[in-house]
Parts: C-alpha cells; sequence; structure tokens
C-alpha cells in the first residue's frame, strides 16, 4: 500500500480530534445532526469497504442489513421498553446473522449473480417489512422516543440533543473503524485480499473460501446493522421505505467515491456526503436522482479508483514529473491503484 | 512497390518492450517468412500491424500510415490476421466461421464461390459445415483460421506459424495452398515459421528476428544457401 | 403497485393470469439479455429506460392525441436511437472496464432516467390506454383477456424475431462474434463498439415494448417498471440468463408461479417481491445455467 493512502496515527488523531471540536465551535444544530447521520453511514461505508474493497464481493443489498438493525432497535424500544444504547449491539449481531445467512449462497455467486441476487434483496426489503406488520408497524413505520443520554449531559444543557447523537455516532464509528483497520491487519485481512485477488490462487494457498467469504459478510453486516440502529435513533423512526435500494446506493457509490480497498477511503466517501446536496437529499428522500447518477458516472470516468486513487495517481505522476526532469510520453501504462481500475487491453492469446 | 513497410517499430507489453526498432519491408505479390527463436518478437510484429499491440514507429500500408489505428480499421483497408492461437470462434459453427471472414463484402455471389474454392482445399470442411468450431481438431482449427482469412479476400495476409500443430504431410500441403493463394489471388503474404526449411521454400525473402529487432533479411533462397546463416539463425 | 389476481377465479383463470403476466417479464427480461449477451453485464437502469419510453409514448398519445399505432412504432424506434446513442456516449468509456464499474455506471443511469420521468411527467399514476379490447373470449370455459392474448402474443413474437434475427441475419451472426470473440471479429474487422451499442438499441427497443405492454395493466408511474425488473431478472436468471428462449419460458414460469402463490397464501400481496429474490438465489446456488441452459459446447 501507499504511503499517502496509510496516513500515520497522527493523521488521524487529528482528524478525529476535528471531528470532536467541530459541533461545539463550527456546526450549528442542523449540520451537527446532518453529521450524525454522516457517521451512521460511514460505518455502513466501513462495511462495504471490507466486503467489497478487502474482500472483493459486491452487495447492492446492505441496505437490507441496515433494515435489520434500524428496526430491531425501534422495535425493542418500542415494544420490549429496552434502552436504546443496549439494542445497538443487538442490532449489528442480529444483523450479522443474516450476513451469514446471504453469505452461504453468496459462496457460490460472482460478480454480476452476486449484484443481481444482492439487488433483489434490497428491493424486495421494504415490503417484507410492510407484510409483517404486526411488528413492524407496517407502512406506518415505528416512532421511538428520543434519545436522551445516560450522563445527563443534554439535559444540563452541557450539550444539545443532536451534540449528543453526533458524539455517541461518531465514537462507535471511531471504535469501529479502528476495529476494521485492526482485523484487516491480521490473517482475515489477508485471506480477504487473497480472495480479492484470485480465488483459486486463495484456495491453493490454503484460505477457505467459505469462511472467509462468510466471516466478509458477516462483517459487513454487523457494520450495516449498527449504521442502521444509529440511523433509526437518529430519526427516531423507521419506516420500511428508509431502507430501499436508494440506500444501498449511497452506501457503495460513497464507499467506491472514497476510495475502495483504502483505509480512508470510507472517511472520503462519508466526508463526500456532506459537500454534495443531491447525495444527502437521497439520505433523507431516499429517491434517486438525476445529479446523483450524473455525478455517480462521472466520479466512475474520472476516478474509478475513488478519491484516494485519484490523489494517489497524481501523487505517483508529480513524483514521475520530478524524477524524469521533463515530460515523458506515455511509454510506461498508466498507475492504477486498486481492484477497480480498469485492466490493460487484453494481450494474450484470443479467447 | 512496397505494400507494407515497417520502420523503426517499437512495441512494448506494458513497461517491457518487445521490439526494439524493427524495420522491413514487404512487396507487393510476395511472400515473406519471418524467422526466429521463441520470444524474438515474431508474433509482436504481426500484433504491431494489425494494432493489437502498442507501437512507436511508421508503419505504412499501401503507402498510408496505420499505427495506432483501431484494429478493425486496419483490417477493413485489406489486412488479414491469422493469430497466434488461431482465433477460433469455437461456439459458432465451421460454417459461421466461414461466414465471419466474409461478413464486410457485399458480393455474395463471390462470396459463395470462396467457399466453394475453400472446400475444394479442405475437402473434409464441407462435410462438418454445422459443427461448432471447438470440436475440431487442433489442425482443422488452423485450416480454418487460414480458410477464414482468407474469405476476407485480404491484400495482405498475416499468418502466424500457419505449420503449429499440423502433421508434416499437411504442413506441406498448407504451405502449397499459401502459394496458391499469393499466385492465383495476387494476395501478399507474410508469415511467421519455426519451420524455416519449409517457409524459405515457399517464400520470396526473410527476415530473421532476434530480440526484438533484424539481424538478418535477405532473399529466401539465399539465406537458405547461407551456411553460417542457417547455422547460427535457423539451427538447420 | 403489482399485477395480482383474483383469488376467488379458478385454477385455470390463474394459470391464464400467470402466463399473460408473465409474458411482461418475459419480455423485459428479453431485454436483459440482449445486453447481456453483448458484453456479460446487465443493466440495472433496464426498467427505468423502459419506464421513460413508455412515458413517451404516453406523451404522443395523450398531449398529442396520437393513435397507439403510429406511437408504438415510432417509440420503438426512437428507444433503439437512443439506447445506441446510450452506449456510445455513456457505456463506451467504461466498456472495458471491471463489472463493478459497469454496475456502478448502470446504477447511476437508473437513477437519472428515474429522476427524469419524475421531473418531467411528475408522480402521479397515470392511466395508459390499451391496445386491446376489453372484452375477454372463452376457450374452453376459461375467460381470457384479449389483453392477456395481446401480452402473451407480443412477448413470443418478440422472441421470434430476435430468435430470427441472431440466428439467420449476418448483423446478428456478427453480433454474436462481436460478443463472444471481440479481438478476433476486429481482426476481421467487424467494429465491435458499434455491435455493442446495437445490442443496447435492439435492447432498449424491446424494453419499450415491455413497458408499452405493462403500463395500461399497471398504470403508468416512474416506478412502473421496478417490481417488473426485479422479476425479469428472475426470469432471466431462471431462463439461463443467456438464452432468449429460457428467458421466455422462466418469465412465464414466474408469472404463474406469483399467480399460485397469490391464490394460495393468504396474504402474500407484500411476499411477491422476495420470492423472486429467493428463485433467484435457488437457481444461481442449484442450477446456475438456468432451467433451459445449455452448457457451452467444449472438447472433452
Ligand atoms: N502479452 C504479453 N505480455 C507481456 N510480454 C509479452 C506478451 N506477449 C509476448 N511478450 C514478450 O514479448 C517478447 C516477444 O514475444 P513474441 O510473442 O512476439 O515472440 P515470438 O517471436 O512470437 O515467439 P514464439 O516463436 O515463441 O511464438 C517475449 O519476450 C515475450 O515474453
Ligand atoms: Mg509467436
Amino acid at each position: 500500500m501507499h504511503s499517502l493512502l496509510k496516513p500515520g496515527p497522527a493523521l488521524w488523531l487529528f482528524l478525529l480530534l476535528l471531528a470532536a471540536i467541530a459541533p461545539l465551535y463550527v456546526l450549528g444544530r442542523f449540520p451537527t445532526l446532518e453529521w450524525a447521520y454522516v457517521w451512521a453511514l460511514l460505518i455502513g461505508m466501513i462495511g462495504i469497504n471490507i466486503l467489497t474493497g478487502y474482500c472483493g464481493q459486491i452487495s447492492l443489498g446492505n441496505s437490507a442489513f441496515m433494515a435489520i438493525g434500524g428496526y430491531t432497535t425501534a422495535i425493542l424500544i418500542y415494544r420490549a421498553g429496552w434502552n436504546y444504547l443496549l439494542t445497538i449491539p443487538v442490532a449489528g449481531v442480529l444483523a450479522s446473522v443474516g450476513g451469514v445467512l446471504l453469505g452461504i449462497p453468496a459462496l457460490r455467486l460472482r460478480g454480476i449473480y452476486l449484484a443481481t441476487a444482492t439487488f433483489a434483496l434490497a428491493i424486495s426489503a421494504p415490503s417484507v417489512i410492510r407484510h409483517f406488520d404486526q411488528l413492524s408497524g407496517g407502512s406506518q413505520g415505528i416512532s421511538i422516543p428520543p434519545a436522551e443520554d445516560p450522563f445527563g449531559l443534554v439535559s444540563s444543557q452541557s450539550l444539545t440533543s443532536e451534540q449528543w447523537l453526533y458524539y455517541m455516532a461518531l465514537v462507535i464509528a471511531a471504535a469501529l473503524f479502528l476495529f476494521s483497520r485492526a482485523l484487516l491487519s491480521t490473517h482475515v485481512g489477508r485471506a480477504f485480499r487473497a480472495i480479492r485477488e484470485s480465488e483459486t490462487a486463495a484456495v491453493a494457498n490454503g484460505v477457505s473460501l467459505a469462511y472467509y467469504k462468510t466471516l466478509a459478510f458477516a462483517i459487513s453486516a454487523f457494520y450495516a446493522g449498527v449504521a442502521g440502529s444509529l440511523y433509526a435513533i437518529n430519526t427516531a423512526y423507521v419506516s420500511p421505505d428508509s431502507f430501499n435500494v436508494g440506500l444501498s446506493l449511497a452506501l457503495v457509490v460513497g464507499a467506491v467515491i472514497g476510495g475502495l480497498g483504502t483505509g480512508i477511503g470510507p472517511i472520503l466517501g462519508a466526508a463526500f456526503t456532506v459537500w454534495s446536496p443531491t447525495y444527502t437529499q437521497i439520505l433523507f428522500n431516499t429517491k434517486p436522482d438525476i445529479a446523483f447518477g450524473v455525478l455517480l458516472i462521472l466520479v466512475m470516468y474520472t476516478m474509478p479508483s475513488g478519491i484516494a486513487g485519484g490523489v494517489y495517481r497524481l501523487w505517483a505522476w508529480y513524483r514521475r514529473q520530478r524524477a524524469a526532469g521533463r515530460p515523458k510520453s506515455g511509454e510506461e501504462g498508466t498507475v492504477q491503484v486498486g481492484k477497480v481500475a480498469s485492466p490493460p487491453e487484453v494481450s494474450g492469446p484470443g479467447p | 512497390m512496397a505494400l507494407l513497410e515497417l520502420q523503426d517499430v517499437v512495441a512494448s507489453y506494458g513497461s517491457r518492450r518487445a521490439l526494439h526498432g524493427v524495420s522491413l519491408i514487404v512487396e507487393e505479390g510476395s511472400i515473406v517468412a519471418m524467422l526466429g527463436a521463441n520470444g524474438a518478437g515474431k508474433t509482436t510484429t504481426l500484433r504491431a500491424i494489425t494494432g493489437l499491440v502498442k507501437v512507436q514507429g511508421a508503419i505504412r500500408f499501401d503507402g498510408r500510415s496505420i499505427a495506432g489505428r483501431p484494429t478493425e480499421e486496419i483490417a477493413r483497408l485489406g489486412i488479414a490476421h491469422v493469430p497466434e492461437g488461431r482465433g477460433t470462434m469455437s461456439q459458432l459453427s465451421v460454417l459461421e466461421n466461414l461466414q465471419m471472414g466474409a461478413c464486410l463484402r457485399r458480393d455474395p455471389k463471390a462470396v459463395r464461390q470462396d467457399i466453394d474454392r475453400v472446400y475444394g482445399y479442405f475437402p473434409w470442411m464441407k462435410s462438418r459445415l454445422e459443427q461448432p468450431a471447438a470440436l475440431l481438431s487442433g489442425g482443422e482449427q488452423q485450416m480454418l483460421a487460414i480458410a477464414r482469412a482468407m474469405m476476407m479476400r485480404p491484400r495482405l495476409l498475416l499468418l502466424d506459424e500457419p505449420s503449429l500443430g499440423l502433421a508434416p504431410i499437411v504442413v506441406r500441403g498448407i504451405f502449397k495452398i499459401i502459394e496458391t493463394i499469393n499466385s492465383e489471388q495476387g494476395v501478399t503474404i507474410m508469415l511467421v515459421e519455426q519451420n524455416a526449411r519449409i517457409a524459405l521454400k515457399s517464400a520470396d525473402s526473410a527476415y530473421v528476428l532476434e530480440v526484438g529487432a533484424v539481424a538478418v533479411s535477405g532473399l529466401a533462397r539465399e539465406l537458405a544457401r547461407d551456411e553460417s546463416v542457417r547455422k547460427s539463425y535457423l539451427g538447420y | 403497485m403489482l399485477l395480482s389476481a383474483n383469488p376467488l377465479e379458478g385454477l385455470e383463470q390463474q394459470i391464464v393470469f400467470g402466463i399473460a403476466s408473465g409474458s411482461i417479464y418475459a419480455s423485459l427480461a428479453l431485454a436483459l439479455v440482449l445486453i447481456y449477451r453483448a458484453m456479460e453485464a446487465i443493466n440495472f437502469a433496464q426498467g427505468e429506460m423502459a419506464t421513460f419510453s413508455t412515458f413517451i409514448a404516453w406523451m404522443l398519445m395523450t398531449t398529442f392525441q396520437w393513435s397507439f399505432w403510429i406511437t408504438f412504432p415510432l417509440v420503438v424506434v426512437l428507444s433503439f436511437v437512443g439506447g445506441v446513442a446510450l452506449e456510445r456516449v455513456v457505456i463506451r468509456p467504461v466498456e472495458r472496464a471491471p463489472i463493478l464499474t459497469m454496475i456502478l455506471v448502470t446504477l447511476g443511469l437508473f437513477s437519472i432516467f428515474n429522476g427524469l420521468s419524475g421531473l418531467i411527467w411528475g408522480y402521479t399514476i397515470r392511466t395508459f390506454p390499451s391496445p386491446f379490447p376489453v372484452s375477454p373470449i372463452s376457450l374452453g370455459g376459461v375467460a381470457i383477456g384479449f389483453q392477456d392474448l395481446g401480452l402473451i402474443g407480443v412477448s413470443l413474437l418478440l422472441l421470434f424475431l430476435i430468435y430470427l434475427f441472431f440466428s439467420r441475419t449476418k448483423l446478428g451472426l456478427m453480433m454474436r462474434a462481436s460478443a463472444l470473440y471481440p479481438q478476433s471479429s476486429r481482426l476481421l474487422g467487424v467494429r465491435v463498439g458499434w455491435m455493442l451499442a446495437l445490442g443496447w438499441g435492439l435492447s432498449a427497443a424491446v424494453g419499450a415494448v415491455s413497458g408499452m405492454m405493462v403500463a395500461p395493466v399497471l398504470s403508468l408511474d416512474p416506478n412502473l417498471m421496478q417490481s417488473v425488473l426485479l422479476f425479469a431478472f428472475t426470469a432471466a436468471v431462471l431462463g439461463g440468463i443467456e438464452n432468449p428462449f429460457g428467458a421466455v419460458i422462466g418469465g412465464i414460469v414466474v408469472g404463474v408461479l406469483l399467480a399460485l402463490v397469490g391464490t394460495y397464501v393468504p396474504h402474500a400481496e407484500d411476499l411477491r417481491l422476495v420470492f423472486g429474490f429467493i428463485v433467484i438465489v435457488l437457481v444461481l446456488l442449484f442450477r446456475p445455467a438456468g432451467l433451459v441452459g445449455r452448457a457451452h459446447v467444449t472438447r472433452v
């Protein structure tokens, strides 16, 4: 991996610090809440990044896992009177059970087939929720009481309720981010990458596809579940249409725009959401939209390896320019980073 | 007149150079053989001509520069390339393979005549027209590839190891056919061969490639006579 | 909104109804198959493109008062041209990109077309005139609407035309060859890029037919084809994704199954979509080549 994409602890700390003080000095009430959503989304994008960026498995169905998480939280609070903080881990775990269930068939599906199957899951999830209306409240959805902090900071007016939501989401996102970094640096991460590069070679090296692919789906779904739970808590409401295929798209697109297979990718992707008004609109309206589509296509043209990959390419180009002293004509192939970069023109014998 | 001319052609796969400045001339109506050890760059030279690999340098066909043009446009100028590995369209039937060779032609009558001519060269084909090409043997696929290229009615025919995998007797037959295509239809031919002896017999002139550059060139019969060339480059 | 059967009617009636609605899935599945065959990709925007075409037809018929029989061929041709243009402009830059890039670009198109339909024509539900008379005819005691017969007839006709095109025409052969063997085809002078564009054009045209067949039944809004797309996926997968014949069989099987589920499983209305998902997963797991799929020819 390239040094630029692997920022040292100092950069992470700096970013975290920035995120920690922003709502106190910079952000107003609404932006603070918006950023609380962004942190939730960041968690979902980390999940995609693990699954797609590191393990090479496409999922357009993570909105369904967010739905499991969101509804777990809402139902436990509304029907069983749980404390909302306790529901968050349960949401993650239940979603990861769903992830395992999807992971089993996904074992035998690749590329376009996996995309199709998971897309079908995302499309059908809202109607399933609607079907079990005794539990889910049907199309009406479930309203839950606004989250109160356990330390009394909001009631003593040390924090606004938006700031509480913000910090809660930030802390959870940071913890889950660190966990993902740690996990990916172990043999699990190596196995994921091996599967991404070549399943055949991975098997030859003794990597169990069944185990690690299912694990990747489970982890990704866990992250989605937690994201869905935070989404429900932030909104104090869930409805079937909050978790439609548009949300899946938002997750995948964010992760791709940030840069799949890079640590910083999901963060860039999540940050991007705030700068892109149409994008946030999707989050709140969950309606596909023209500008979003145009943007998505333009990004795929110009930065197939995301912002992180784009920055790295610029950097590599700059260094080559300096090293060469003068511009060189296109002798060297363009440097491309990550899975999503296009392969060189086929040059082996024909099919 | 030179039908094809390469001048200082450089070609690379990624950052790896395969041709370091190849220059050669193919006279209209001639048969040119390209010889050389494995990895010398023979296939790459053909791929450079039909735009299958990125090149620098000049490539002129019939006076027009074709370097950097897309493969299909080069083919449309009248260059047929039977690639290494034969390019068999294995899920299509034998007949469909032949039809694909003629797919750009607008003279259905002449196409039918050409198909008959192909049956003349390769009689076995006639009874297997409906079979998927995948079911042909390696040598049969080689013959199909040559036949398909003939269906294009090219001005220049590039053949990459036409004898590969063929029984010796069939090889002689193939080279007969190549000579016939050349003499009767006036098709200029450039062929890459491992079997230098037989290639030099058919060819008018020859180039020997070594590590991506032309080492020796000349009239085919002179190269065949030159003992030192034969010993050091052609191995017979 | 979904096609739904009246549970009070008899089994034969349900099956007829299932075949008719299955024909709708079949026609959109055909469009998916056409693109899959051309470039081994799935166009996630297929349904939205069809909806857009259908809206254009609706506009011509309501605003300009054109007759269905003029509008229909015109919209088919327009969609064909639009499909070709879309491939040349939008898809071409990523033709050789990895699968994920392709998927995301077609998802981008999904957003664009859905948004465009909503922006231009709004989200109110419109009625779309049917070309077929409403009165049913009776065949052996089973009442069949002309509408249903029309749907079945149109998708069979589409299948037949596609079959003829690919097996009997030179252009069809060139398109097949380009899809399977792009490099060999280029060497024979085939402009492979344009063959792809043609594939998109055909697929957009077939999609338009599908949309104009569905709209009278489901009534028109920007999300018209979303559920249809899911079942078209199901149909295409069931039929082996690159097999037009399989797609039609698959569509009809899905239609009949859905009708039966609707009749015999109480309150199953909301579960129809997930039924599609389950079928997709099961087929991909146990018969990845589809029910009527044939393995590729290889020497043994
Ligand atoms: N697709 C490729 N990618 C990278 N290097 C390649 C590729 N094809 C060929 N090369 C290299 O380019 C050089 C020339 O190869 P080329 O295929 O032109 O040789 P050749 O003369 O045809 O050999 P042979 O007689 O074995 O067919 C070789 O060193 C080979 O390793
Ligand atoms: Mg070679």
